[in-house]
């Protein structure tokens, strides 16, 4: 029994994957593997964002309550860089759109510059009132130019048009720059303040998402979003692929007509392409992911990451030897914020499809929290883990509680009320089991399942 | 409205329709919600991000007992019944709290954790409350008030004065006011005048030295979340009352608290009372489409055409957040100066 112990206490980190890994394939043998390379996209972009969170929290302590705000302005960046532009819009209103925002923008500066040069603080206001009713007089005009055109299919400026990769940079400078502007006027304070106005924050770029039509449509969604992989019918259409099926499934195939055959290549083709495209996604998030884990480990090994982990252990001495905290503080918040915001990209190129309304905190930052404080917080193979495990724990609490309801429903007898109550409301309690592991693991295991290792300074 | 005259009376009865009592009684709920969160903050020094959530659970125990007490009969007409079950909902409000005490933060006063890692708890506590109300209530809307809805109409209003525009005091509104007045009356009494009271400020301000003079710590924690208890089940249930129940909306409610906490100063009990004030009529001030009031001001050359409405009544959180901002920027401690935590 101690031996076992010490196994696992010096392999943690092989034992679990392999644990993860042997779940993943009993999945994909008893249901299908598609379902198991889209959990494991899934868990891979998960753990991309997870990986920003845990350095927020586990190399500096920062406590950010709104990853789902960041992760949707990455989600934005990708509608805004790939979409095609919309001409008849921008003809309508886009002048005029530019124009408020130029003039906001100018109310802006205005009141920053005479607040600087000390000038009676009534007068700014008067300057900065009368600029934003101005503003905000030709924006509703613009908006509403250019909410009118063809409303059903665009009534937005659509985007430049570029690659959907772009988009991916895009996502991260954008969150990452509102990361900046919370940290600078939050990280200098106490440490509740940031959580508080970070989570007031997201709620807000949510709020914007969903009532700005002209911005990305609002809550009518954006379907159809570029992709950096091939689509399923061309590769259907690939000889190369049917090739590669037909070679597998041969043994199967010679036994059968040549009209069945046809049939059933069909069929196999379909299955293939489908997991070739989601496959192709996996190896693009995976290099993210892997270069992210590289990047920051080197960096936590390098003088800066001393430095890092010298403040985060002992803030008053590391101030005493000259580090500057809230800078180093506002520098990993950033950076932290920047890979969320990545994540929400790929989240969206991955989707296909840009919904306002799936935004909801519970999946957006509670889960990723979770995950960081379930993988073990300041490591990130940790944070890795954690991604994988919860998100499967997710995707199946779904199931596992219909099934429960189900198997409720063979002692309760049909038409009861008290049955139909809780298939209907079932899936609240996610809510109540995600928090409840968060505060089990936060009670019992603070380290979670891969502690951080004691680095000697 | 078709003289161009200028009517100042007219006027002011339109803007305390629209927005002085709604911003009042609004002002009076967030009010003790705010003391809520700064009682937990200065004496169990976190903050609670579980307040939304705990407010729509103790809202929920009244909707439930209404049921009841509906479903027996068991009503005084004219009275909303949920004014009737509020006690028996502190109850049990209490006891869930103190259970979450018990159960969460207790530990983490033990090992004198780190604030930020209780305010962390506090989010699971906030998503396992959000979950129960869910469940058991379901996320829909809902309206519970019953008895009277007005203390006089508009029609009423306008008969008795002979002004062309009314004033209607809703029940919801005219019970809000009183209860928090009262309720925050006794707050203050009770901070500053009972024994109890002078324990928890002592045990508030320094914890070593309140332990010196015999002050029993679990004690001053229990009665915080007694009177934390009373608070958000009756600032859940006038809320309730006055705009219906949807725990969504409870939810996002921790903005504007927070921000009036933040804005009078956390810590600071007559700070979050006037933050929520400002906060409220910031946010109904801001929103509130003033077409018609400038009709009556206006010569009729000078009428507006459009609604004359400041931001989007969608971005009402976002007035507390730029509040919050603002308060942060300028003033970080606040209009009265709260206290700051420091970690042991």
């Amino acid at each position: 029994m101690n031996n076992l112990k010490n196994v696992w206490q010096s392999y943690r980190a092989v034992i679990s994957f392999a644990l993860m890994g042997l779940v993943l394939l009993f999945v994909g043998f008893n249901q299908s593997w598609a379902l198991v390379i889209g959990i494991i996209n899934m868990s891979l972009i998960s753990a991309i964002m997870a990986l920003g969170v845990n350095i927020q929290w586990g190399y500096a302590g920062l406590f950010n309550v709104g990853i789902m705000g960041f992760a949707a302005l990455g989600g934005v960046s990708v509608v805004l860089i790939s979409q095609q532009p919309v001409i008849e819009a921008i003809d309508a209103g886009g002048i005029k759109m530019l124009l408020a925002l130029a003039l906001g923008a100018v109310t802006i500066a205005a009141g920053v510059l005479l607040n600087r040069r000390g000038i009676n603080k009534w007068l700014i206001s008067l300057v900065v009132v009368i600029g934003y009713l101005l503003t905000r007089y030709y924006f509703s005009e613009a908006s509403d130019l250019i909410e009118k055109v063809d409303p059903a299919i665009t009534g937005y400026l659509g985007g430049f048009g570029l690659p959907v990769m772009l988009s991916w940079v895009v996502g991260g400078l954008a969150a990452a720059g509102a990361a900046w502007w919370i940290g600078k006027i939050t990280l200098s304070l106490r440490s509740d303040y940031l959580a508080i106005a970070t989570l007031g924050i997201s709620e807000i770029i949510i709020y914007v998402i969903k009532n700005e039509d002209w911005f990305v449509r609002g809550l009518k969604n954006v379907y159809g979003l570029q992709r950096p992989v091939p689509y399923e019918v061309d590769m259907q259409k690939s000889e190369w692929l049917q090739n590669i099926v037909a070679w597998i499934h041969r043994s199967e195939l010679q036994f059968l007509t040549q009209s069945e055959q046809i049939d059933k290549l069909g069929d196999y083709v379909r299955e293939a392409s489908v997991v070739f495209v989601k496959l192709s996604y996996s190896g693009l998030f995976l290099v993210i992911l892997v270069a992210f884990i590289v990047l920051s480990n080197l960096a936590l090994n390098s003088p800066w990451g001393r430095k890092v982990r010298a403040i985060r252990d002992n803030e008053v001495a590391a101030s005493a030897m000259g580090k500057n905290i809230t800078r180093q503080h506002l520098q990993i918040f950033v950076i932290g914020s920047a890979i969320v915001g990545i994540a929400g990209a790929l989240l969206v190129t991955y989707d296909g499809i840009f919904i306002p309304t799936a935004y909801q905190p519970l999946r957006f930052t509670f889960l990723i929290w979770v995950m960081v404080i379930v993988g073990g917080s300041g490591n990130n193979l940790g944070s890795v883990l954690g991604a994988f495990i919860m998100w499967f724990i997710w995707i199946q609490s779904g199931p596992i509680g219909l099934w429960v309801v189900e198997m409720l429903g063979n002692y309760i007898q049909e038409g009861n009320t008290s049955l139909e109550f809780i298939e209907d409301r079932v899936h609240y309690l996610r809510l109540v089991f995600m928090g409840s592991i968060m505060l089990l693991i936060m009670r019992f295991s603070p380290g979670g399942i891969l502690p951080e290792k004691n680095k000697e300074l | 409205m078709t003289s161009d005259s200028i009517d100042i009376i007219n006027a002011f009865a339109l803007l305390t329709n629209f927005v002085i009592l709604p911003a009042l009684s609004y002002g009076s709920q967030l009010a003790l919600g705010a003391l809520a969160v700064t009682l937990v903050y200065s004496v169990l020094r976190f903050s609670n991000f579980a307040q939304g959530d705990s407010m729509a659970f103790g809202t929920m125990i009244v909707i439930l007992l209404t049921g009841f007490m509906i479903s027996r009969g068991w009503t005084i007409s004219g009275i909303p019944t949920a004014l009737l079950v509020i006690p028996i909902a502190i109850v049990f409000t209490s006891m869930y709290l103190l259970t979450m005490d018990r159960l969460i933060y207790r530990h983490y006063r033990k090992i004198k954790a780190k604030s930020i890692t209780i305010v962390m708890s506090s989010i699971g506590v906030m998503f396992v409350t959000g979950g129960i109300v869910r469940f058991v209530l379901g996320a829909t809307a809902q309206k519970f008030e019953d008895g009277e809805r007005f203390i006089f109409s508009v029609r009423e209003f306008k008969a008795y004065t002979g002004l062309e525009q009314g004033i209607a005091l809703k029940t919801s509104q005219f019970l809000t006011i009183t209860i928090a007045f009262l309720l925050v009356a006794f707050v203050f009494y009770f901070l500053q005048k009972t024994k109890t009271g002078k324990a928890m400020r002592a045990y508030s301000d320094n914890k070593e030295l309140a332990l010196l003079s015999g002050i029993d710590p679990d004690k001053m924690v229990q009665i915080t979340w007694l009177l934390v208890a009373a608070l958000t089940t009756i600032a859940g249930a006038l809320y309730g009352l006055d705009k219906g129940f949807a725990p969504q909306q409870y939810h996002l409610l921790l903005l504007p608290i927070f921000a009036s906490v933040i804005v009078g100063g956390i810590g600071s009990p007559i700070g979050a009372i006037a933050g929520a004030f400002l906060v409220a009529f910031s946010e109904i001030l801001l929103t509130y489409a003033y077409k018609k009031f400038l009709i009556y001001l206006l010569p009729l050359s000078m009428h507006p055409s459009s609604l004359v409405q400041l931001i989007g009544t969608e971005y009402k959180y976002a007035i507390s957040f730029v509040i919050l901002v603002i308060v942060l920027l300028i003033k970080p401690t606040g209009l009265f100066k709260g206290k700051v935590i420091v970690d042991e």
